[in-house]
C-alpha cells in the first residue's frame, strides 16, 4: 500500500494547480482513485454514507458478465476445432484458441474507450467516469469472433464519442453504449456482422480458411428454414436443440451463446439488487407472450419455433439481462421499467420473426425503447402527477 | 388493506348490536399506519436510558443559522445583561417573531462572519436563572396564546410545512402535528425524556391546539409502548406508526394522515418543545432546559444529560467522550450539525452525536468485501448481518457522479412521490415541476436516507433545501 501512495505522492504535484501537468489531473485523478477510494468526508448532509459507490456497481456488473466471457472463450475455441473437424481436441487447447482470439477484441474494446474517456475527461476538466468499465464489456460481447480488431475500435470510438461523450459522458447518454457500438458495426458493415461465415473462426493451423463442409450458421439463422432442423458446426443434426442453445454451444457472438452464463451473471445482478429484475421479468414474459402468439399464428417456419427455445436463441438473453437493464437508458421509474421490459420482449421476437434480415431483433429493440424509455416515464410520473393535482381540486 | 377495512367494520358493527358503550371507544381507537420502505441504520453508542447531569453550560449560544430564512436584527448589545426569556433579536422578515435568552446572564459575544452576518450571539449564563415574568391566565383565546408565545420567545418552536421553516404566524393551518418518536439513528427516546412530565406536556398540548381548527395529531410508535405522557394526552388524535426510519419524521406522517397540497400549510412541533410550551402557560416563565441523548461510537457515557437550549457541546463532551479524531454533531448522523468541540447545542437539536472521522484513504477500497463497513444494496455483505450495530465513520465512501442508478431513493422513501425526478427539478431550476412532483411536502431531512444510499454521492438535502427556499421567496 505504501508504495502506491508513495509514487502517488512523488507525482501528484505535477498534476496539481500550478503544476506542469495541471491539464491532466483528471488522468492522475482517475489513476488515485483506482488504487485508493478517497478519504473524503461527508460535508453537507449527512454524516454517514453507504459503502457502496459507482465504482463497485461497475464492478459487479462486470463480475457478472465474466461467466459469459469465459464460456465465450472455450465456447470460440471449441467451435473453431468443431468445423475443422478435430472435436476431440483438448479442453486447454480450445481455451487457449479462443483466448486468442477473444482477450485481444477485449484490450482494443477497453484501450479506445478507456482513451476516449481520458481525453474528454481531459478536455472537459471533469473526473473519468467508471461507466466504460460495463461497456469495455460489453461491446466484445455481443460481436462475432470473426470481426476484424480495427472495426472494434472504430465502433468504440463511435459509440463512446456520438452516443455517450457528446451528450455529456457516463449518466447522459440515451443509447445504451455498447448497443450504438454493435448497431454501428451492424448497418456499416452487414456483411462482417451477420450471414454464415463470421461466428466460427475457420482459420486452419496452415493459415488457410476451411471453404466449405460447415455450417457457421446461428441457431436463429437456421430456423427462418425450419423450426425442427438444427446442425451444428460438424453438420450434425442436434438431438436436443433448446439444451444447446440453452448450455451455449452453438455459434454466435462472443458472450451471447451460453443462456447458463448468462443467467449466473443475471443472478449476480438481481442478488446484489444492481440490475433491475423487474426489467429482465417483464423482458422474459414478454418475449414468451410474442412468441406464443407467433406460434398460435404460424405461418411460417420462424413463427413456429416454439417459444421457450425463441428465448434461448441468439442475444435475446444476453440483451435483456445485460443491456435492457442499464439503469441510464432504461425507464426510470418502477412501472416504467415493467413496461419498458415487456416491450423490449415484444419488439425483439416481433423484429426478429418478422424482418429475417434482422435476425438480432432484441438490439433493435433495446434502442429503440431505450428512446421510448424517457416518454414512459414521463406518463408514468403524469399519473402520479394528475393524483396529486386531483387532491388539490377536492379540496377546493 | 381492504380486508382490514372489512375485518374492522363486521367488528364495529357486532360491538354497535351488543354493546353499544364500547362503540365509542372502538371508533376513538387509534389508527395504526404501518410503513414498508425506509431504513433502520443500526449503529453502536445508543444512549442508555439513565438520566445524568452535564458540567453546567456556562456559556450558551443563540444561532441565527438554526432557523432558515430569517433575517436577524439584534435587541442586545454585547455586555446587556438578559434573563432567562428577554428577547435577543428578532426577524426583520416577520417582526412578531422574537428569539430569547435561553438562560439569564450577559450577551458575553455577538460572532459576525462574512458580510457581518450574525454567527452566534454567546451569553455567560449565571448559576442561578432569573426568569422573565409574562401573565398567563387560564382559558385563554387562540389570539392570546398566539401573542404570548410569540413574545416570550417560543413561537420558533413551532415550524411548518411547507419549506420547513418556523410557522408564519399569520397563516391558518389545516391541523398540528406531533411526532412523539425520532426514528433516527441514535434517536434520543421520547418516551423516556418525557416521562412524568405529562402535566406540562397536557398543557402544551392544550396551548397549541388553540392554534388551529384542525386536528392535532400525535403520533406515536406502534412498536414500543408510549409513555402515558402520551398515550393519556388529551384533546389529540393518537395514531400509531409502524415501520422503520423515517417512519418518526413528521413528513411522512402528514403524507400519510393530512396530505399537503399547494396552499395549505401544517404546523408541527417536537414533543419535548410541546413540554416547555407546556411549562410556560403553567409559570409564565420561558424554562429553556432541556433533556439531550448523547450518542455515537465515540462516547464514553453514553446517557441523557440535563442541560438547556443552546448549551454548550462542552458541557456535555467532557469527560464523556473518547479521545482522537472525531466529528461532532449537533442533532443526528442523518440531518444534524456538524460543530466543532467548543461548539453549541442546536435550537431544533435534541441530542449530540460523536462519530469518528476518518480521512484514510483505502487501497482498492472498490472492490474489497468490506465486511466493516454498511451498505441499504446488497453489494456489499452488511445485508447478511441485518441486527449487526456499526461503528461508521464520516466518509463518503466513493466520488460525487451523475446520476446513474435507479430505483434506490425508492427503496427509502416512504412517499407517492418520485425522489430522483424532484431531485432533478430542483437542479434544473424548474418551479412548475418541482410543484408538480410534491416538493411541498418534503423537507431536506426527508431525503437524509436517500442521501446516505445514493450511489452517485449526490448532496440532497441541500438541495431539497435550495428548491424549497427558492418557492419560500417566490411565495412571499
Amino acid at each position: 500500500m505504501n508504495i502506491f501512495r508513495k509514487l502517488l505522492d512523488s507525482v501528484k504535484p505535477n498534476f496539481e494547480k500550478g503544476g506542469k501537468l495541471e491539464k491532466f489531473y483528471p488522468a492522475y485523478d482517475a489513476f488515485e482513485t483506482f488504487l485508493f477510494v478517497p478519504g473524503h468526508t461527508a460535508n453537507t448532509g449527512a454524516h454517514i454514507r453507504d459503502a457502496i459507490d459507482l465504482k463497485r456497481t461497475m464492478i459487479t456488473v462486470v463480475i457478472a458478465m465474466i461467466p459469459a466471457l469465459l464460456f465465450g472463450i472455450w465456447n470460440t475455441g471449441y467451435q473453431h476445432f468443431l468445423a475443422l473437424g478435430q472435436p476431440d481436441t483438448a479442453f486447454m487447447d480450445m481455451i487457449a484458441f479462443g483466448a486468442m482470439k477473444v482477450l485481444p477484441i477485449v484490450i482494443v474494446s477497453y484501450a479506445v474507450g478507456l482513451g476516449v474517456e481520458f481525453v474528454f475527461g481531459i478536455i472537459n476538466g471533469h473526473s473519468i467516469n467508471e461507466g466504460f468499465l460495463v461497456t469495455g464489456m460489453l461491446i466484445p460481447l455481443c460481436l462475432p469472433v470473426g470481426i476484424p480488431l480495427w472495426m472494434v475500435a472504430v465502433a468504440t470510438l463511435f459509440a463512446v464519442v456520438i452516443g455517450k461523450e457528446v451528450f455529456g459522458g457516463t449518466g447522459m447518454n440515451i443509447l445504451n453504449v455498447a448497443l450504438t457500438a454493435r448497431a454501428f458495426l451492424f448497418f456499416a458493415y452487414p456483411t462482417l456482422m451477420s450471414g454464415d461465415k463470421v461466428w466460427i473462426d475457420t482459420t486452419t493451423a496452415a493459415g488457410e480458411t476451411l471453404a466449405d463442409g460447415y455450417t457457421g450458421a446461428t441457431l436463429l439463422a437456421q430456423s427462418t428454414e425450419s423450426a425442427t432442423n438444427y446442425v451444428n458446426a460438424a453438420g450434425v443434426q442436434f438431438t436436443d436443440v433448446f439444451s444447446a442453445a440453452f448450455m451455449g454451444t452453438i455459434p454466435g457472438s462472443i458472450g451471447e451463446t451460453s443462456v447458463l452464463a448468462i443467467l449466473i451473471g443475471a443472478a449476480i445482478l438481481i442478488y446484489t439488487g444492481i440490475g433491475s429484475w423487474r426489467i429482465m421479468l417483464s423482458g422474459v414474459i414478454g418475449g414468451l407472450v410474442m412468441s406464443l402468439i407467433f406460434n398460435a399464428f404460424a405461418v411460417n417456419p420462424f413463427m413456429e419455433v416454439p417459444a421457450i427455445n425463441q428465448l434461448v436463441f441468439g442475444g435475446f438473453a444476453f440483451g435483456i439481462v445485460f443491456m435492457a437493464t442499464d439503469p441510464v437508458t432504461a425507464a426510470q421509474t418502477t412501472r416504467g421499467k415493467w413496461i419498458y421490459g415487456f416491450l423490449i420482449g415484444i419488439f425483439a421476437i416481433m423484429i426478429r420473426v418478422f424482418n429475417p434480415a434482422y435476425p438480432e431483433g432484441v438490439m433493435l429493440a433495446i434502442l429503440f425503447m431505450n428512446v421510448m424509455a424517457p416518454l414512459i416515464d414521463h406518463y408514468v410520473i403524469r399519473g402520479n402527477v394528475s393524483k396529486r393535482l386531483k387532491r388539490v381540486k377536492v379540496a377546493a | 388493506m381492504y380486508k382490514s377495512f372489512t375485518k374492522k367494520l363486521a367488528y364495529s358493527l357486532v360491538i354497535i348490536k351488543f354493546a353499544p358503550d364500547l362503540y365509542i371507544e372502538t371508533i376513538t381507537m387509534s389508527r395504526e399506519i404501518k410503513i414498508k420502505r425506509g431504513k433502520d441504520i443500526k449503529l453502536v453508542g445508543s444512549a442508555e436510558k439513565i438520566h445524568a447531569n452535564g458540567l453546567r453550560s456556562e456559556t450558551v449560544a443563540l444561532k441565527p443559522s438554526d432557523f432558515i430564512g430569517i433575517r436577524p436584527k439584534m435587541l442586545v448589545k454585547e455586555g446587556d445583561v438578559v434573563k432567562a426569556g428577554t428577547p435577543i433579536f428578532f426577524d426583520k422578515n416577520n417582526e412578531e417573531v422574537k428569539f430569547v435568552s435561553p438562560v439569564s446572564g450577559k450577551i458575553a459575544e455577538i460572532k459576525r462572519g462574512a458580510k457581518r452576518v450574525i454567527l452566534e450571539v454567546i451569553i455567560t449564563a449565571d448559576s442561578e436563572i432569573a426568569y422573565e415574568k409574562y401573565e398567563v391566565g387560564t382559558s385563554l383565546s387562540s389570539d392570546k396564546v398566539k401573542e404570548l408565545m410569540l413574545s416570550s420567545g417560543l413561537w420558533p418552536m413551532v415550524r411548518q410545512r411547507p419549506f420547513d421553516v418556523i410557522a408564519n404566524p399569520k397563516e391558518a393551518p389545516k391541523a398540528i402535528f406531533i411526532s412523539a418518536f425520532d426514528s433516527s439513528p441514535l434517536a434520543p427516546d421520547y418516551d423516556f425524556i418525557l416521562h412524568g412530565q405529562s402535566a406540562a406536556f397536557q398543557a402544551g398540548i392544550d396551548a397549541i391546539a388553540k392554534l388551529t381548527t384542525g386536528k392535532v395529531h400525535l403520533n406515536i410508535n406502534g412498536a414500543t409502548r408510549a409513555d402515558e405522557a402520551f398515550t393519556a394526552a388529551k384533546g389529540v388524535q393518537l395514531n400509531k406508526f409502524v415501520g422503520p426510519h423515517p417512519v418518526g419524521n413528521v413528513g411522512v406522517q402528514i403524507h400519510q394522515l393530512e396530505p399537503l397540497s399547494k396552499g395549505e400549510t401544517i404546523w408541527f412541533v417536537n414533543p419535548q418543545d410541546v413540554v416547555t410550551i407546556g411549562k410556560f402557560f403553567i409559570s409564565g416563565q420561558y424554562d429553556a432546559s432541556r433533556i439531550v441523548a448523547l450518542a455515537g461510537s465515540e462516547v464514553t457515557n453514553a446517557k441523557y444529560y440535563r442541560t438547556v437550549i443552546g448549551a454548550s457541546a462542552k458541557s456535555i463532551f467532557t469527560n464523556n467522550v473518547k479521545e482522537g479524531s472525531n466529528r461532532y454533531i449537533s442533532g443526528n448522523v442523518l440531518t444534524g450539525t456538524r460543530i466543532e468541540m467548543d461548539g453549541y447545542l442546536g435550537f431544533y437539536d435534541h441530542q449530540f452525536t460523536v462519530i469518528p472521522e476518518n480521512h484514510e484513504p483505502e487501497l482498492f477500497g472498490w472492490i474489497m468485501p468490506n465486511f466493516g463497513k454498511w451498505s441499504n444494496s446488497r453489494a456489499l455483505f452488511s445485508w447478511l448481518m441485518p441486527n449487526k450495530e456499526y461503528k461508521l465513520d464520516s466518509k463518503m465512501n466513493g466520488e460525487e457522479r451523475a446520476f446513474v442508478v435507479t430505483g434506490q431513493y425508492e427503496e427509502v422513501f416512504p412517499f407517492d412521490i418520485y425522489p430522483q425526478q424532484l431531485i432533478k427539478s430542483i437542479m434544473i431550476d424548474d418551479i412548475e415541476a418541482m410543484e408538480e412532483l410534491g416538493i411541498y411536502e418534503v423537507a431536506p431531512e426527508d431525503f437524509a436516507l436517500c442521501e446516505v444510499v445514493c450511489t452517485s454521492k449526490l448532496p440532497l438535502q441541500s438541495t431539497v433545501r435550495k428548491g424549497l427556499e427558492k418557492l419560500r421567496i417566490e411565495s412571499l
